[in-house]
Protein backbone atom coordinates (compact mmCIF):
# COMPACT_ATOMS: atom_id res chain seq x y z
CA UNK A 1 0.00 0.00 0.00
CA UNK A 2 1.09 3.23 -1.06
CA UNK A 3 1.69 5.80 1.52
CA UNK A 4 -1.28 8.43 2.93
CA UNK A 5 -1.19 11.64 2.10
CA UNK A 6 -2.83 14.84 3.86
CA UNK A 7 -4.53 16.92 1.09
CA UNK A 8 -7.44 18.29 0.00
CA UNK A 9 -9.69 16.20 -1.67
CA UNK A 10 -10.49 18.75 -4.39
CA UNK A 11 -6.37 18.99 -4.94
CA UNK A 12 -6.33 15.53 -4.94
CA UNK A 13 -8.94 15.00 -8.27
CA UNK A 14 -6.98 17.25 -10.26
CA UNK A 15 -3.91 15.54 -9.71
CA UNK A 16 -5.49 12.10 -10.41
CA UNK A 17 -7.19 13.93 -13.52
CA UNK A 18 -3.36 14.97 -14.71
CA UNK A 19 -1.85 11.34 -14.11
CA UNK A 20 -4.50 10.20 -16.46
CA UNK A 21 -3.15 12.07 -18.66
CA UNK A 22 -5.70 14.59 -19.79
CA UNK A 23 -4.86 16.39 -23.27
CA UNK A 24 -8.06 19.22 -22.99
CA UNK A 25 -9.27 20.90 -20.27
CA UNK A 26 -12.33 23.06 -20.31
CA UNK A 27 -12.36 25.86 -17.44
CA UNK A 28 -14.81 28.35 -16.22
CA UNK A 29 -14.10 28.94 -12.34
CA UNK A 30 -18.04 30.43 -12.01
CA UNK A 31 -18.54 31.02 -8.23
CA UNK A 32 -18.89 28.08 -6.03
CA UNK A 33 -15.47 26.97 -7.05
CA UNK A 34 -13.69 24.15 -6.24
CA UNK A 35 -9.79 24.13 -6.42
CA UNK A 36 -9.88 21.86 -9.28
CA UNK A 37 -9.46 23.64 -12.97
CA UNK A 38 -7.05 26.29 -10.45
CA UNK A 39 -4.30 23.33 -9.64
CA UNK A 40 -4.83 21.76 -13.20
CA UNK A 41 -3.86 25.63 -14.69
CA UNK A 42 -0.64 25.15 -12.49
CA UNK A 43 -0.06 21.29 -13.73
CA UNK A 44 -0.26 22.99 -17.02
CA UNK A 45 1.33 26.25 -16.55
CA UNK A 46 4.55 24.35 -14.14
CA UNK A 47 5.08 22.25 -17.69
CA UNK A 48 4.53 18.79 -15.86
CA UNK A 49 1.01 18.29 -18.14
CA UNK A 50 0.74 18.52 -21.64
CA UNK A 51 -2.43 19.65 -22.15
CA UNK A 52 -5.22 22.49 -23.63
CA UNK A 53 -6.26 24.06 -21.37
CA UNK A 54 -9.35 26.69 -22.52
CA UNK A 55 -10.32 29.46 -20.14
CA UNK A 56 -13.69 30.29 -21.65
CA UNK A 57 -16.54 32.84 -20.79
CA UNK A 58 -19.16 30.90 -19.31
CA UNK A 59 -19.95 27.69 -18.34
CA UNK A 60 -22.07 27.03 -21.57
CA UNK A 61 -19.18 27.61 -23.32
CA UNK A 62 -16.89 25.21 -20.97
CA UNK A 63 -19.07 22.18 -21.69
CA UNK A 64 -19.22 23.67 -25.27
CA UNK A 65 -15.61 23.90 -25.64
CA UNK A 66 -15.05 20.51 -23.70
CA UNK A 67 -17.15 18.63 -26.58
CA UNK A 68 -15.32 20.30 -29.45
CA UNK A 69 -11.80 19.08 -27.95
CA UNK A 70 -13.04 15.37 -27.55
CA UNK A 71 -14.30 15.82 -30.58
CA UNK A 72 -11.32 15.93 -32.22
CA UNK A 73 -9.89 13.21 -30.15
CA UNK A 74 -8.53 14.74 -26.71
CA UNK A 75 -8.96 12.79 -23.58
CA UNK A 76 -11.11 15.96 -22.28
CA UNK A 77 -12.06 16.89 -18.09
CA UNK A 78 -13.54 19.78 -16.38
CA UNK A 79 -15.53 20.55 -13.16
CA UNK A 80 -18.38 22.40 -12.16
CA UNK A 81 -20.68 23.09 -9.39
CA UNK A 82 -24.23 24.51 -8.51
CA UNK A 83 -24.98 27.06 -10.86
CA UNK A 84 -22.41 26.57 -12.93
CA UNK A 85 -24.12 22.93 -14.06
CA UNK A 86 -27.33 24.52 -14.55
CA UNK A 87 -25.73 26.57 -16.97
CA UNK A 88 -24.49 23.93 -18.84
CA UNK A 89 -27.49 22.22 -18.64
CA UNK A 90 -28.44 22.28 -22.69
CA UNK A 91 -24.97 21.09 -23.81
CA UNK A 92 -25.05 18.23 -21.43
CA UNK A 93 -27.65 16.62 -23.50
CA UNK A 94 -25.61 16.97 -26.44
CA UNK A 95 -22.68 15.16 -24.98
CA UNK A 96 -24.12 11.66 -24.58
CA UNK A 97 -25.81 11.89 -28.04
CA UNK A 98 -22.59 12.88 -29.65
CA UNK A 99 -20.85 10.11 -27.68
CA UNK A 100 -18.42 12.16 -26.64
CA UNK A 101 -16.79 10.78 -23.43
CA UNK A 102 -16.15 13.68 -21.53
CA UNK A 103 -14.98 13.16 -18.10
CA UNK A 104 -16.86 15.88 -15.67
CA UNK A 105 -16.25 16.29 -11.68
CA UNK A 106 -19.35 17.88 -9.84
CA UNK A 107 -19.00 19.23 -6.42
CA UNK A 108 -22.75 18.87 -5.62
CA UNK A 109 -23.91 22.06 -4.18
CA UNK A 110 -27.32 23.70 -3.71
CA UNK A 111 -28.92 26.02 -6.50
CA UNK A 112 -30.31 29.68 -5.86
CA UNK A 113 -32.58 30.84 -4.86
CA UNK A 114 -32.09 32.10 -2.18
CA UNK A 115 -27.99 32.42 -2.82
CA UNK A 116 -26.20 29.42 -1.80
CA UNK A 117 -23.22 27.84 -2.73
CA UNK A 118 -23.46 25.13 0.24
CA UNK A 119 -23.28 21.36 -0.30
CA UNK A 120 -26.40 19.51 -1.35
CA UNK A 121 -27.60 17.71 -4.21
CA UNK A 122 -29.77 20.20 -5.94
CA UNK A 123 -27.36 20.31 -8.64
CA UNK A 124 -26.82 16.63 -9.84
CA UNK A 125 -30.63 16.28 -9.27
CA UNK A 126 -32.12 18.20 -11.60
CA UNK A 127 -29.43 16.91 -14.23
CA UNK A 128 -29.75 13.42 -13.56
CA UNK A 129 -31.85 12.49 -16.77
CA UNK A 130 -29.02 13.91 -19.23
CA UNK A 131 -27.58 10.80 -20.32
CA UNK A 132 -23.84 11.06 -18.71
CA UNK A 133 -22.72 7.81 -16.55
CA UNK A 134 -22.93 9.18 -13.13
CA UNK A 135 -20.69 7.48 -10.14
CA UNK A 136 -21.46 9.52 -6.91
CA UNK A 137 -17.76 9.66 -4.46
CA UNK A 138 -18.12 8.82 -0.75
CA UNK A 139 -14.53 10.54 0.21
CA UNK A 140 -11.51 11.93 -0.69
CA UNK A 141 -9.93 8.50 -1.75
CA UNK A 142 -12.94 7.82 -3.99
CA UNK A 143 -12.42 10.82 -5.49
CA UNK A 144 -8.79 10.03 -5.98
CA UNK A 145 -9.20 6.69 -7.51
CA UNK A 146 -12.32 6.87 -9.27
CA UNK A 147 -11.31 9.60 -11.51
CA UNK A 148 -9.29 6.86 -14.13
CA UNK A 149 -12.74 4.56 -13.33
CA UNK A 150 -14.56 6.89 -15.22
CA UNK A 151 -11.95 7.87 -17.81
CA UNK A 152 -11.44 3.98 -18.43
CA UNK A 153 -16.03 3.27 -18.60
CA UNK A 154 -16.29 6.60 -20.74
CA UNK A 155 -13.81 5.76 -23.10
CA UNK A 156 -14.50 2.00 -23.62
CA UNK A 157 -15.69 0.90 -27.05
CA UNK A 158 -18.75 -0.43 -25.47
CA UNK A 159 -19.54 2.52 -24.02
CA UNK A 160 -18.28 5.68 -25.37
CA UNK A 161 -20.52 8.60 -23.03
CA UNK A 162 -19.75 10.89 -20.96
CA UNK A 163 -19.08 10.20 -17.27
CA UNK A 164 -19.61 12.66 -14.22
CA UNK A 165 -18.15 12.22 -10.62
CA UNK A 166 -20.17 13.48 -8.25
CA UNK A 167 -18.77 14.35 -4.78
CA UNK A 168 -19.79 16.39 -1.92
CA UNK A 169 -19.16 20.68 -2.44
CA UNK A 170 -17.40 21.34 0.37
CA UNK A 171 -17.46 18.72 3.19
CA UNK A 172 -15.57 16.47 0.87
CA UNK A 173 -14.47 19.27 -1.96
CA UNK A 174 -12.17 21.48 0.93
CA UNK A 175 -11.62 18.77 3.49
CA UNK A 176 -7.93 17.75 4.27
CA UNK A 177 -7.70 14.13 3.99
CA UNK A 178 -5.46 11.44 4.60
CA UNK A 179 -5.29 9.91 0.78
CA UNK A 180 -3.13 7.13 -0.95
CA UNK A 181 -2.17 8.45 -4.32
CA UNK A 182 -1.62 5.95 -7.46
CA UNK A 183 1.89 5.98 -9.11
CA UNK A 184 2.05 7.00 -12.98
CA UNK A 185 2.67 3.63 -13.85
CA UNK A 186 -0.33 2.31 -11.75
CA UNK A 187 -2.35 4.79 -14.10
CA UNK A 188 -0.75 3.88 -16.88
CA UNK A 189 -1.41 0.63 -16.29
CA UNK A 190 -4.95 1.30 -15.64
CA UNK A 191 -6.14 3.49 -18.25
CA UNK A 192 -4.82 3.15 -21.79
CA UNK A 193 -4.67 6.19 -24.39
CA UNK A 194 -8.16 7.66 -25.66
CA UNK A 195 -8.51 5.72 -29.02
CA UNK A 196 -11.96 7.19 -30.46
CA UNK A 197 -12.93 5.35 -33.50
CA UNK A 198 -14.60 8.31 -35.16
CA UNK A 199 -13.30 11.62 -34.38
CA UNK A 200 -13.12 15.22 -36.03
CA UNK A 201 -10.08 15.23 -38.61
CA UNK A 202 -9.65 17.53 -41.83
CA UNK A 203 -7.78 14.86 -43.43
CA UNK A 204 -10.85 12.22 -42.98
CA UNK A 205 -13.58 14.61 -42.68
CA UNK A 206 -16.79 13.44 -41.23
CA UNK A 207 -20.37 15.28 -39.51
CA UNK A 208 -20.81 15.09 -36.09
CA UNK A 209 -24.06 16.22 -34.71
CA UNK A 210 -26.00 16.24 -37.63
CA UNK A 211 -30.24 16.57 -37.35
CA UNK A 212 -32.11 14.25 -36.20
CA UNK A 213 -34.95 14.10 -38.22
CA UNK A 214 -38.59 12.45 -37.10
CA UNK A 215 -37.41 8.74 -38.69
CA UNK A 216 -34.23 9.20 -37.52
CA UNK A 217 -34.40 10.68 -33.61
CA UNK A 218 -36.34 8.20 -31.56
CA UNK A 219 -33.74 5.14 -32.62
CA UNK A 220 -30.85 7.53 -32.31
CA UNK A 221 -32.35 8.25 -28.36
CA UNK A 222 -32.80 4.58 -27.92
CA UNK A 223 -29.43 3.71 -29.16
CA UNK A 224 -28.48 6.03 -26.44
CA UNK A 225 -30.50 4.63 -23.63
CA UNK A 226 -29.52 1.14 -24.46
CA UNK A 227 -25.68 1.92 -24.69
CA UNK A 228 -26.19 3.79 -21.41
CA UNK A 229 -27.84 0.85 -19.97
CA UNK A 230 -25.55 -1.72 -21.31
CA UNK A 231 -22.16 0.68 -19.20
CA UNK A 232 -23.00 -1.43 -16.37
CA UNK A 233 -21.23 -4.25 -16.56
CA UNK A 234 -18.35 -1.70 -18.00
CA UNK A 235 -18.16 -0.23 -14.76
CA UNK A 236 -18.11 -3.25 -12.78
CA UNK A 237 -15.02 -4.43 -15.16
CA UNK A 238 -13.23 -0.96 -14.30
CA UNK A 239 -14.20 -1.47 -10.76
CA UNK A 240 -12.45 -4.93 -10.85
CA UNK A 241 -9.09 -3.60 -12.33
CA UNK A 242 -9.37 -0.99 -10.01
CA UNK A 243 -9.27 -3.46 -7.36
CA UNK A 244 -6.72 -5.37 -8.58
CA UNK A 245 -4.65 -2.21 -9.35
CA UNK A 246 -4.85 -0.68 -5.83
CA UNK A 247 -6.33 -3.47 -3.53
CA UNK A 248 -9.42 -1.15 -3.04
CA UNK A 249 -12.68 -3.20 -3.85
CA UNK A 250 -15.86 -1.04 -5.29
CA UNK A 251 -18.70 -2.46 -5.36
CA UNK A 252 -21.90 -0.44 -7.91
CA UNK A 253 -23.90 -0.96 -4.51
CA UNK A 254 -22.15 -0.42 -1.14
CA UNK A 255 -23.41 -2.04 1.87
CA UNK A 256 -23.11 -1.06 5.95
CA UNK A 257 -23.68 -3.91 8.24
CA UNK A 258 -27.37 -4.60 6.51
CA UNK A 259 -26.86 -8.23 6.08
CA UNK A 260 -29.37 -9.22 9.78
CA UNK A 261 -30.33 -5.22 9.74
CA UNK A 262 -33.86 -4.77 10.88
CA UNK A 263 -34.03 -1.43 8.76
CA UNK A 264 -32.04 -0.12 6.56
CA UNK A 265 -31.21 3.40 5.62
CA UNK A 266 -30.00 4.51 1.96
CA UNK A 267 -28.41 7.47 1.57
CA UNK A 268 -26.31 9.18 -1.22
CA UNK A 269 -22.69 10.97 -1.34
CA UNK A 270 -20.51 11.71 1.69
CA UNK A 271 -23.34 11.40 4.40
CA UNK A 272 -22.91 7.53 4.81
CA UNK A 273 -19.55 8.15 6.50
CA UNK A 274 -21.02 9.90 9.20
CA UNK A 275 -24.33 7.50 9.25
CA UNK A 276 -21.92 4.37 9.38
CA UNK A 277 -20.71 6.32 12.71
CA UNK A 278 -24.46 6.30 13.84
CA UNK A 279 -24.92 2.78 12.84
CA UNK A 280 -21.79 1.51 14.68
CA UNK A 281 -23.40 3.60 17.84
CA UNK A 282 -26.92 2.29 17.52
CA UNK A 283 -25.44 -1.39 17.45
CA UNK A 284 -23.87 -1.44 20.45
CA UNK A 285 -27.15 -0.37 21.81
CA UNK A 286 -27.98 -3.97 19.77
CA UNK A 287 -30.27 -2.28 17.72
CA UNK A 288 -30.01 -4.44 14.02
CA UNK A 289 -29.44 -1.16 11.66
CA UNK A 290 -27.47 -0.99 8.33
CA UNK A 291 -26.76 1.36 5.50
CA UNK A 292 -27.28 1.00 1.46
CA UNK A 293 -25.71 3.52 -0.96
CA UNK A 294 -24.95 3.60 -4.67
CA UNK A 295 -21.81 4.33 -6.21
CA UNK A 296 -23.02 3.96 -9.52
CA UNK A 297 -26.61 5.93 -10.08
CA UNK A 298 -26.90 6.11 -13.65
CA UNK A 299 -27.32 3.36 -15.06
CA UNK A 300 -29.23 2.66 -12.36
CA UNK A 301 -28.03 -0.31 -10.36
CA UNK A 302 -31.56 -1.66 -10.22
CA UNK A 303 -30.98 -5.79 -9.60
CA UNK A 304 -27.81 -4.83 -7.02
CA UNK A 305 -29.90 -2.73 -4.97
CA UNK A 306 -32.65 -4.90 -4.84
CA UNK A 307 -30.63 -7.65 -3.48
CA UNK A 308 -28.84 -4.68 -1.22
CA UNK A 309 -31.94 -4.27 0.40
CA UNK A 310 -33.06 -8.32 0.28
CA UNK A 311 -36.13 -9.13 3.26
CA UNK A 312 -35.31 -5.94 5.55
CA UNK A 313 -38.90 -4.71 6.51
CA UNK A 314 -37.92 -1.23 6.58
CA UNK A 315 -35.85 0.98 4.51
CA UNK A 316 -35.43 4.84 4.99
CA UNK A 317 -34.20 7.14 1.96
CA UNK A 318 -32.43 10.43 2.54
CA UNK A 319 -32.94 12.96 0.26
CA UNK A 320 -30.84 15.98 -0.31
CA UNK A 321 -32.64 18.17 -2.74
CA UNK A 322 -36.37 18.62 -2.98
CA UNK A 323 -38.88 17.79 -5.94
CA UNK A 324 -41.07 20.94 -5.94
CA UNK A 325 -44.63 20.22 -5.85
CA UNK A 326 -44.35 16.00 -5.57
CA UNK A 327 -45.07 15.01 -2.01
CA UNK A 328 -41.88 12.16 -2.72
CA UNK A 329 -38.92 14.01 -3.31
CA UNK A 330 -35.93 12.13 -6.00
CA UNK A 331 -34.26 9.80 -4.22
CA UNK A 332 -37.24 8.48 -2.30
CA UNK A 333 -39.52 8.45 -5.58
CA UNK A 334 -36.50 6.37 -7.53
CA UNK A 335 -36.73 3.99 -4.13
CA UNK A 336 -40.37 3.63 -4.82
CA UNK A 337 -40.35 2.53 -8.14
CA UNK A 338 -37.29 0.21 -7.29
CA UNK A 339 -39.32 -1.69 -5.07
CA UNK A 340 -42.85 -1.79 -6.96
CA UNK A 341 -41.56 -4.78 -8.93
CA UNK A 342 -39.60 -6.00 -6.52
CA UNK A 343 -40.05 -9.55 -4.69
CA UNK A 344 -40.40 -7.87 -1.35
CA UNK A 345 -41.73 -4.70 -0.64
CA UNK A 346 -40.63 -2.95 3.15
CA UNK A 347 -42.41 -0.18 4.65
CA UNK A 348 -40.45 3.20 3.37
CA UNK A 349 -39.51 5.98 5.65
CA UNK A 350 -38.54 9.54 3.69
CA UNK A 351 -36.20 12.18 4.77
CA UNK A 352 -34.92 14.98 3.80
CA UNK A 353 -31.52 16.60 5.52
CA UNK A 354 -28.60 18.86 4.97
CA UNK A 355 -30.35 21.18 2.16
CA UNK A 356 -27.72 23.97 1.57
CA UNK A 357 -25.64 22.82 3.96
CA UNK A 358 -26.88 22.70 6.82
CA UNK A 359 -24.22 20.34 9.16
CA UNK A 360 -25.62 16.81 9.53
CA UNK A 361 -24.30 15.43 12.92
CA UNK A 362 -24.03 12.19 13.90
CA UNK A 363 -26.77 12.45 16.29
CA UNK A 364 -29.37 13.46 13.47
CA UNK A 365 -28.54 10.25 11.70
CA UNK A 366 -28.86 8.20 15.01
CA UNK A 367 -32.59 10.51 15.16
CA UNK A 368 -33.32 8.95 11.86
CA UNK A 369 -32.18 5.37 12.49
CA UNK A 370 -33.97 5.27 15.29
CA UNK A 371 -37.28 6.48 13.72
CA UNK A 372 -36.93 3.06 11.32
CA UNK A 373 -36.68 1.17 14.28
CA UNK A 374 -40.02 2.66 15.83
CA UNK A 375 -41.60 1.78 12.24
CA UNK A 376 -40.48 -1.63 12.80
CA UNK A 377 -42.35 -1.91 15.69
CA UNK A 378 -45.28 -0.57 14.61
CA UNK A 379 -45.33 2.88 14.53
CA UNK A 380 -46.99 4.22 11.21
CA UNK A 381 -44.49 6.09 8.43
CA UNK A 382 -45.93 9.24 8.34
CA UNK A 383 -44.98 11.81 5.88
CA UNK A 384 -41.73 12.94 4.85
CA UNK A 385 -39.50 14.21 7.53
CA UNK A 386 -37.63 17.22 6.67
CA UNK A 387 -34.28 16.43 9.35
CA UNK A 388 -32.79 19.31 10.79
CA UNK A 389 -35.41 22.38 9.93
CA UNK A 390 -36.37 24.74 12.19
CA UNK A 391 -40.49 24.85 13.06
CA UNK B 1 -10.50 11.21 18.53
CA UNK B 2 -8.85 14.60 19.37
CA UNK B 3 -11.36 17.26 17.70
CA UNK B 4 -10.34 20.79 17.37
CA UNK B 5 -11.57 24.53 16.88
CA UNK B 6 -9.82 27.39 15.25
CA UNK B 7 -10.98 30.98 15.86
CA UNK B 8 -9.62 33.61 13.67
CA UNK B 9 -10.20 36.40 11.43
CA UNK B 10 -9.94 36.11 7.60
CA UNK B 11 -6.77 36.65 6.57
CA UNK B 12 -5.28 35.35 9.80
CA UNK B 13 -4.55 31.90 8.85
CA UNK B 14 -6.70 30.20 10.73
CA UNK B 15 -7.30 27.36 8.25
CA UNK B 16 -3.95 26.89 7.12
CA UNK B 17 -3.17 26.12 10.76
CA UNK B 18 -5.92 23.42 10.88
CA UNK B 19 -4.79 21.66 7.36
CA UNK B 20 -1.03 21.68 8.92
CA UNK B 21 -2.22 20.14 11.82
CA UNK B 22 -3.94 17.76 9.71
CA UNK B 23 -0.81 16.87 7.02
CA UNK B 24 1.37 17.31 10.11
CA UNK B 25 -1.00 13.86 11.60
CA UNK B 26 -1.45 12.25 8.35
CA UNK B 27 2.43 12.12 7.49
CA UNK B 28 2.65 10.34 11.41
CA UNK B 29 0.42 7.49 10.09
CA UNK B 30 -2.60 8.76 11.81
CA UNK B 31 -6.12 9.91 10.25
CA UNK B 32 -6.98 13.42 10.43
CA UNK B 33 -8.98 16.00 8.85
CA UNK B 34 -9.22 19.83 8.59
CA UNK B 35 -11.85 21.54 7.14
CA UNK B 36 -12.66 25.87 7.11
CA UNK B 37 -15.99 26.50 7.96
CA UNK B 38 -17.51 26.93 4.84
CA UNK B 39 -18.83 30.27 3.87
CA UNK B 40 -17.28 32.87 1.63
CA UNK B 41 -14.19 34.84 2.81
CA UNK B 42 -13.77 37.72 4.02
CA UNK B 43 -10.43 39.29 5.35
CA UNK B 44 -11.03 40.39 8.87
CA UNK B 45 -14.71 38.66 9.26
CA UNK B 46 -14.07 36.44 12.04
CA UNK B 47 -13.84 32.64 10.76
CA UNK B 48 -13.47 28.99 12.51
CA UNK B 49 -11.78 26.41 11.44
CA UNK B 50 -12.13 22.82 12.53
CA UNK B 51 -9.70 19.39 13.15
CA UNK B 52 -9.73 15.83 14.03
CA UNK B 53 -6.88 13.45 14.53
CA UNK B 54 -8.09 9.92 15.23
CA UNK B 55 -6.27 6.61 15.34
CA UNK B 56 -8.63 5.00 12.92
CA UNK B 57 -10.36 5.86 10.15
CA UNK B 58 -12.38 8.74 10.74
CA UNK B 59 -16.27 8.82 9.71
CA UNK B 60 -18.24 12.01 10.68
CA UNK B 61 -18.04 15.08 8.33
CA UNK B 62 -20.42 17.61 10.66
CA UNK B 63 -18.72 20.50 12.45
CA UNK B 64 -16.86 20.06 15.66
CA UNK B 65 -19.41 20.79 18.39
CA UNK B 66 -17.22 19.40 21.26
CA UNK B 67 -13.71 20.41 21.16
CA UNK B 68 -11.24 18.76 23.07
CA UNK B 69 -8.83 21.87 22.29
CA UNK B 70 -10.19 25.16 20.75
CA UNK B 71 -7.31 27.83 20.01
CA UNK B 72 -7.98 31.30 19.68
CA UNK B 73 -5.87 33.53 17.16
CA UNK B 74 -7.43 36.33 17.81
CA UNK B 75 -7.61 37.91 21.42
CA UNK B 76 -10.48 40.51 20.39
CA UNK B 77 -12.84 37.72 19.30
CA UNK B 78 -13.03 36.69 23.44
CA UNK B 79 -15.17 39.53 23.58
CA UNK B 80 -17.84 38.80 20.60
CA UNK B 81 -17.67 34.70 20.62
CA UNK B 82 -18.03 32.37 23.52
CA UNK B 83 -14.41 30.60 22.13
CA UNK B 84 -14.85 28.12 24.91
CA UNK B 85 -18.62 27.02 24.01
CA UNK B 86 -18.94 23.23 23.97
CA UNK B 87 -15.09 22.26 24.88
CA UNK B 88 -14.46 19.52 26.74
CA UNK B 89 -13.81 20.04 30.69
CA UNK B 90 -10.53 18.37 30.56
CA UNK B 91 -9.85 20.44 27.20
CA UNK B 92 -7.28 22.60 26.44
CA UNK B 93 -7.80 26.79 25.48
CA UNK B 94 -4.70 27.78 23.94
CA UNK B 95 -4.87 31.66 22.91
CA UNK B 96 -2.81 34.40 21.52
CA UNK B 97 -2.41 37.08 24.15
CA UNK B 98 0.14 39.58 26.03
CA UNK B 99 -2.77 39.34 29.05
CA UNK B 100 -2.50 37.98 32.33
CA UNK B 101 -3.50 34.52 33.17
CA UNK B 102 -6.28 36.08 35.75
CA UNK B 103 -7.57 38.16 32.75
CA UNK B 104 -7.91 35.71 30.08
CA UNK B 105 -9.87 33.39 32.74
CA UNK B 106 -12.25 36.43 33.19
CA UNK B 107 -12.46 37.15 29.60
CA UNK B 108 -13.10 33.65 28.65
CA UNK B 109 -15.10 32.38 31.23
CA UNK B 110 -12.78 29.26 30.73
CA UNK B 111 -11.40 26.88 34.44
CA UNK B 112 -9.55 24.50 32.54
CA UNK B 113 -6.04 23.72 30.82
CA UNK B 114 -5.06 27.19 29.16
CA UNK B 115 -1.87 27.80 27.11
CA UNK B 116 -1.36 31.73 26.42
CA UNK B 117 1.61 32.61 23.83
CA UNK B 118 2.34 36.27 22.95
CA UNK B 119 1.18 35.17 19.30
CA UNK B 120 1.28 38.83 17.17
CA UNK B 121 5.09 39.72 18.93
CA UNK B 122 6.25 36.19 17.80
CA UNK B 123 4.78 36.78 14.57
CA UNK B 124 5.79 40.54 14.32
CA UNK B 125 9.70 39.51 15.27
CA UNK B 126 9.61 36.70 12.81
CA UNK B 127 7.06 37.05 10.14
CA UNK B 128 7.24 40.63 10.17
CA UNK B 129 3.41 40.64 9.62
CA UNK B 130 0.80 40.14 12.41
CA UNK B 131 -0.06 36.44 11.10
CA UNK B 132 0.91 34.04 13.78
CA UNK B 133 -1.09 30.57 12.21
CA UNK B 134 2.44 29.12 13.00
CA UNK B 135 2.94 30.60 16.35
CA UNK B 136 -0.37 28.75 17.96
CA UNK B 137 1.09 25.61 16.38
CA UNK B 138 3.97 25.97 18.40
CA UNK B 139 2.31 26.68 21.26
CA UNK B 140 -0.05 23.52 20.84
CA UNK B 141 2.01 21.28 20.25
CA UNK B 142 4.19 21.89 23.87
CA UNK B 143 0.97 22.39 25.30
CA UNK B 144 -0.79 19.02 24.16
CA UNK B 145 1.83 16.93 22.07
CA UNK B 146 -1.16 16.06 19.58
CA UNK B 147 1.55 15.94 16.67
CA UNK B 148 5.03 15.40 16.31
CA UNK B 149 7.17 19.17 16.26
CA UNK B 150 9.54 17.32 13.91
CA UNK B 151 7.16 16.31 11.61
CA UNK B 152 5.59 20.06 11.92
CA UNK B 153 8.81 21.64 11.12
CA UNK B 154 8.80 19.44 7.54
CA UNK B 155 5.05 20.32 7.14
CA UNK B 156 5.77 24.12 7.59
CA UNK B 157 8.83 23.63 5.28
CA UNK B 158 7.10 22.08 2.37
CA UNK B 159 4.10 24.64 2.45
CA UNK B 160 5.47 28.14 2.94
CA UNK B 161 8.82 27.23 0.76
CA UNK B 162 10.68 30.62 0.72
CA UNK B 163 9.40 32.38 4.01
CA UNK B 164 9.72 28.81 5.62
CA UNK B 165 12.15 29.40 7.77
CA UNK B 166 10.84 32.67 9.84
CA UNK B 167 8.06 30.43 10.27
CA UNK B 168 10.25 27.95 11.67
CA UNK B 169 11.69 30.10 13.72
CA UNK B 170 8.23 31.75 15.11
CA UNK B 171 6.72 27.84 15.35
CA UNK B 172 9.96 27.26 17.83
CA UNK B 173 9.98 30.24 19.82
CA UNK B 174 6.47 29.53 20.87
CA UNK B 175 7.30 26.16 21.34
CA UNK B 176 9.92 27.51 24.50
CA UNK B 177 7.54 30.50 25.44
CA UNK B 178 4.09 29.04 25.57
CA UNK B 179 3.20 29.33 29.15
CA UNK B 180 1.20 26.41 30.13
CA UNK B 181 -1.70 27.34 33.23
CA UNK B 182 -3.31 23.95 34.62
CA UNK B 183 -7.04 24.69 35.40
CA UNK B 184 -8.29 25.69 38.28
CA UNK B 185 -10.18 24.13 40.81
CA UNK B 186 -13.58 25.36 41.54
CA UNK B 187 -14.53 26.72 45.14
Amino acid sequence: MGKRKGVESSIALADSAAMCRIEAIAAYPITPQTHIVEHLSEWVNDGHLEAEFVPVESEHSAMSAALGMSAVGARTFTATSSQGLALMHEILFIAPAMRLPVVMAVANRSLSGPISIWNDHSDIMTDRDIGWVQIFAENGQECFDLVPACFRVAEDKRVVLPTILNFDGFVVSHMIEPIEFWTQEQFDAYLPPFDPQIKLDVRKPVAMGAVGIPEIYYEARLAQQNALLNAKAVVVEAFAELEKMVGRKYNLVETYKADDADAILYLMGSLSETAMTAVDNLRKQGKKVGLVRPRLWRPFPTEELVAAFGNVPVVGVCDRALAFGHEHHMVAQEIRALFYDAPHRPKLVEFVIGLGGRDVTIGDMEHILNRLLEVKNGAPVGPVEYVGVRK
Amino acid sequence: MLEFRFHGRGGQGSVTSAELLAVTAISDNKFAQAFPSFGPERRGAPVQAFARISDTPIRNRSKVYRPNVVLVLDYSLVSMVNVAAGLAEDGLLVVSTSNSEEQVRRETKWNGRLAMVDGIRIAMTHIKRPINNTVMLGALIKASGCVNMSQMEEAVKERFGKIAAVNLNALKEAFETVHICEGVKHG
